[in-house]
C-alpha cells in the first residue's frame, strides 16, 4: 500500500495574529509554527496502515523553506520520504490553486490512498483532499474517522452531522480526509528523528509546476471581525472577577 | 445569470441549513438584480418540489433520478454540473453542511474555479459579491472575491435567519439529469447511531464544559470541583474527547450532543462554530478564558478574562460562600 500524506504547516495554535500593514495577510515576522492538527490525524493513520499491511508513506508538504521542519517531523514519526513543494505566497491563496499545485506532483507518484486532514486550523477551508480527489480522478470520502482496507476496495466510517454515521465502500485509489480524533498521536522518538534525518526529502519548485487551473478568488483584507458584545466582560483579579460572577449569575440573570 | 440555491435534504426532509443558505441567496440575488432559483435533487422528490416552490424562488429546479435517491459525491456533481452547464447560474449557494463540504469543492473544481466555503456574510460592491470568511477558527474575518462565473460559495450555519415559506408560488421544471451507474463510484450504507449513549448531556440543567485550555489530564479536577458544587454535569470541546480524557459522550457541538442548559460555562474553550452550534441554544452561558479576543466571547452573556487555573478555584469558593 503506498499511501500520500498530504500535510499543511499552520501557525502555533494560540499564536498571537498580527496583521500586516496592507492588511492582507498575517504579518509572520515573529509567529512559529507546528503542523496542522488534522493533518497530523491522518499521518497517524496512514502510518498504522502501513504497520499493518506495508508500503510505504510519502508525506507531501506546500510553502516557503520553513516547512521544512514539519516535514522534518513527519520522517521522524515514521513516513518514509517526503516531497517538499517550495512556494512563497501560498499564505492567502484559494484551495484550488494550492491543491492545483499539490495535484500536479502528485499525478507521478500513482499512490494507492492520499490522506489528509478534513481541514485547516488557519484557514479552515476544508477542501484540498476533496479537490485532489478531482484533480487526479480518484474517488474520496470525506470527515472519515475509520478505514478499513478490503483488498483493491476500503470501508471507511464517516462522520454525519447530529450523532450519525456510515460506512461507504471505495474503490482504489482513493482520497481520504481524516477527522481529528482517529487514532492516538505518537510522539516522534529520539531514533525517528536521527533516522529522519537520512530520509529523501525531495524539493520541487512551484515555479516549475504548470497546474491547470488559475487562481479564481482573492483574499482582499483581513480584519478583526467586528464586535456585535453583548457580553458582559469582567475584571480584576480572580477573587474579585469569581466574586462578581456569583453575584451576576444569582442577581441578574437568576440562575444561581 | 440567476442566484441558484442548492436545497440539501436527506431522506425527505429538509436539512435545517437549507433555508438558511436560500435567505443568503435572496439577499445577493436582490443587491445584485438577478432572479433567485433553487434546486432540489434526489429521487422520487414531487413534495419536497412542491414546498419549495412556497418559497420566494423565481424558479424550484427539480432533479430527479434514482441514482440521486442515496447521496454520493460522483452523483451530486454529476447532477450539478449538468444543470450548471444548462442555465448557466453567476453564483451557486448552498449550506456549510457536512454533505456540502463532501462534493462541493469538487463541483467547483470541475469548472476550475474556488469554492469560497463557510461563508458568514456577504456585501455586494460594484454589482459583484464580496463574501466574508473566518480565518483562524473565528479569530479573524476576511473578504474574499471571486472573479469570473459562475462562482461557488457555501453559508455558515446560523450566519443568517432561514427563509420563511410564504405563499410564493415558484414554477417547477423538471431538470432531467444523465447519469449511469458506473460513473459513480462510492457504495454508501445505511447511516446509523452509535449505541445509546448512557449520559445525557441535553437534559442537564447547568454544564461545566471544558476545553483544551485545561492542558493537561491531570489538570480536570479544576473543572470538576466546580461542576461538583454547582451539581452539573461535566461536558468538553472536541479535542479533550479527541485525546481522551473524557469519554466521547460528553462531547459537544456538530458531532456530539447539542445542549440547552440553564448555565453553560465554557472555561478554556476558543468557541469554533463546531462547537457553538451545540451550546448557543443555552440561557446564560459563562466563558472563562485568558485570550480577551476569543471568539467564545461573542456568544457568551459573561466573559472572564484571564486564567482558569486561578478563576476557577476562586469561582468555586464563591459559589460555597454563597451557599453557606
Ligand atoms: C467537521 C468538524 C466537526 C467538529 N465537531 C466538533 C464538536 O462537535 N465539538 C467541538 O467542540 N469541536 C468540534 N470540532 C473542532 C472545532 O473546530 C475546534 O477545533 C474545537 O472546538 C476547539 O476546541 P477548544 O476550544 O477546546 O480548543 P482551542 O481552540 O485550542 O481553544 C483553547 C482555548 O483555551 C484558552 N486557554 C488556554 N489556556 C488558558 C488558561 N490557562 N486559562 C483560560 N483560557 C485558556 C485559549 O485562549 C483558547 O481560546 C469539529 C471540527 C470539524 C472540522
Amino acid at each position: 500500500m503506498k499511501i500520500i500524506v498530504s500535510v499543511k504547516q499552520v501557525p502555533v495554535r494560540d499564536s498571537l495574529l498580527r496583521i500586516n500593514g496592507e492588511g492582507t495577510w498575517l504579518d509572520e515576522s515573529d509567529l512559529s509554527y507546528e503542523m496542522n492538527e488534522p493533518d497530523a490525524y491522518a499521518l497517524e493513520e496512514a502510518l498504522q496502515l502501513k504497520e499493518k499491511l506495508g508500503g510505504e508513506v510519502v508525506v507531501i508538504c506546500a510553502g516557503p523553506q520553513r516547512v521544512s521542519q514539519t516535514i522534518r517531523e513527519a520522517l521522524a514519526k515514521g513516513a518514509d520520504r517526503a516531497i517538499h513543494v517550495q512556494a512563497e505566497d501560498l499564505g492567502p491563496r484559494d484551495a484550488l490553486t494550492t491543491a492545483a499545485l499539490l495535484a500536479a506532483v502528485l499525478k507521478a507518484e500513482l499512490p494507492d490512498m492520499i490522506l489528509t486532514g478534513l481541514q485547516s486550523d488557519d484557514l479552515g477551508y476544508g477542501q484540498t483532499g476533496v479537490i485532489l480527489a478531482e484533480l487526479l480522478g480518484y474517488a474520496h470520502a470525506t470527515i472519515v474517522m475509520e478505514v478499513e482496507p478490503q483488498g483493491n476496495t476500503i470501508r471507511v466510517k464517516r462522520e454525519l452531522e447530529d450523532g450519525w454515521f456510515q460506512n461507504v465502500i471505495l474503490p482504489l485509489p482513493a482520497v481520504l480526509t481524516v477527522q481529528s480524533g482517529i487514532k492516538k498521536l505518537r510522539y516522534a522518538t529520539l531514533m525517528g528523528i536521527k533516522k529522519a534525518k537520512t530520509k529523501e526529502v525531495k524539493t520541487v519548485s512551484a515555479s516549475d509546476l504548470v497546474p491547470d487551473t488559475a487562481p479564481s478568488a482573492l483574499m482582499e483584507r483581513i480584519y478583526l471581525p467586528a464586535h456585535a458584545k453583548h457580553t458582559q466582560i469582567l475584571s480584576g483579579d480572580p477573587k474579585d472577577v469569581a466574586r462578581q460572577l456569583v453575584e451576576k449569575l444569582r442577581f441578574e440573570a437568576r440562575v444561581l | 445569470m440567476s442566484v441558484l440555491v442548492v436545497l440539501e435534504q436527506h431522506g425527505g426532509k429538509w436539512n435545517r441549513m437549507a433555508f438558511e443558505a436560500a435567505a443568503a441567496g435572496k439577499m445577493i440575488a436582490e443587491s445584485l438584480g438577478v432572479p433567485l432559483q433553487a434546486v432540489v435533487l434526489g429521487s422520487a422528490i414531487d413534495g419536497l418540489a412542491n414546498d419549495a416552490a412556497r418559497y420566494e424562488f423565481r424558479k424550484v429546479f427539480a432533479t430527479d433520478n434514482p441514482l440521486l435517491a442515496r447521496y454520493t459525491p460522483d452523483g451530486y456533481t454529476a447532477a450539478l454540473e449538468q444543470l450548471i452547464r444548462a442555465h448557466q447560474p453567476r453564483l451557486i449557494v448552498f449550506p456549510h453542511s457536512y454533505q456540502v463540504r463532501d462534493y462541493a469543492p469538487k463541483l467547483s473544481t470541475r469548472f476550475r474555479k474556488a469554492f469560497i466555503s463557510d461563508v458568514v456574510g456577504v456585501k455586494t460592491e460594484n454589482d459583484q459579491a464580496v463574501f466574508v470568511r473566518q480565518l483562524f477558527q473565528g479569530k479573524l474575518s476576511a473578504d474574499v472575491r471571486a472573479n469570473g462565473n459562475p462562482q461557488f460559495a457555501s453559508v455558515q450555519a446560523g450566519a443568517f435567519r432561514a427563509m420563511e415559506p410564504g405563499d410564493g408560488q415558484a414554477q417547477i421544471e423538471r431538470f432531467a439529469v444523465k447519469l449511469d451507474s458506473a460513473q459513480i463510484r462510492s457504495q454508501p450504507e445505511e447511516p446509523f447511531r452509535e449505541a445509546q449513549r448512557s449520559v445525557d448531556l441535553t437534559a442537564a440543567d447547568v454544564i461545566v464544559s471544558v476545553g483544551r485550555g485545561i492542558k493537561e489530564k491531570d489538570n480536570l479536577p479544576v473543572v470538576e470541583a466546580l461542576a461538583g458544587v454547582l451539581g452539573a454535569e461535566l461536558a468538553a470541546s472536541r479535542p479533550i474527547c479527541d485525546n481522551g480524557w473524557l469519554p466521547m459522550e460528553r462531547q459537544v457541538g456538530s458531532s456530539g450532543q447539542t445542549v440547552s442548559p440553564r448555565i453553560y460555562f465554557a472555561i478554556g474553550i476558543s468557541g469554533a462554530i463546531q462547537h457553538l452550534v451545540g451550546m448557543k441554544g443555552s440561557k446564560t452561558v459563562v466563558a472563562i478564558n485568558k485570550d480577551e479576543n476569543a471568539p467564545i466571547f461573542e456568544t457568551a452573556d459573561y466573559g472572564a478574562v484571564g486564567d482558569l487555573f486561578e478563576i476557577v478555584p476562586a469561582l468555586v469558593e464563591e459559589i460555597k460562600k454563597s451557599k453557606a
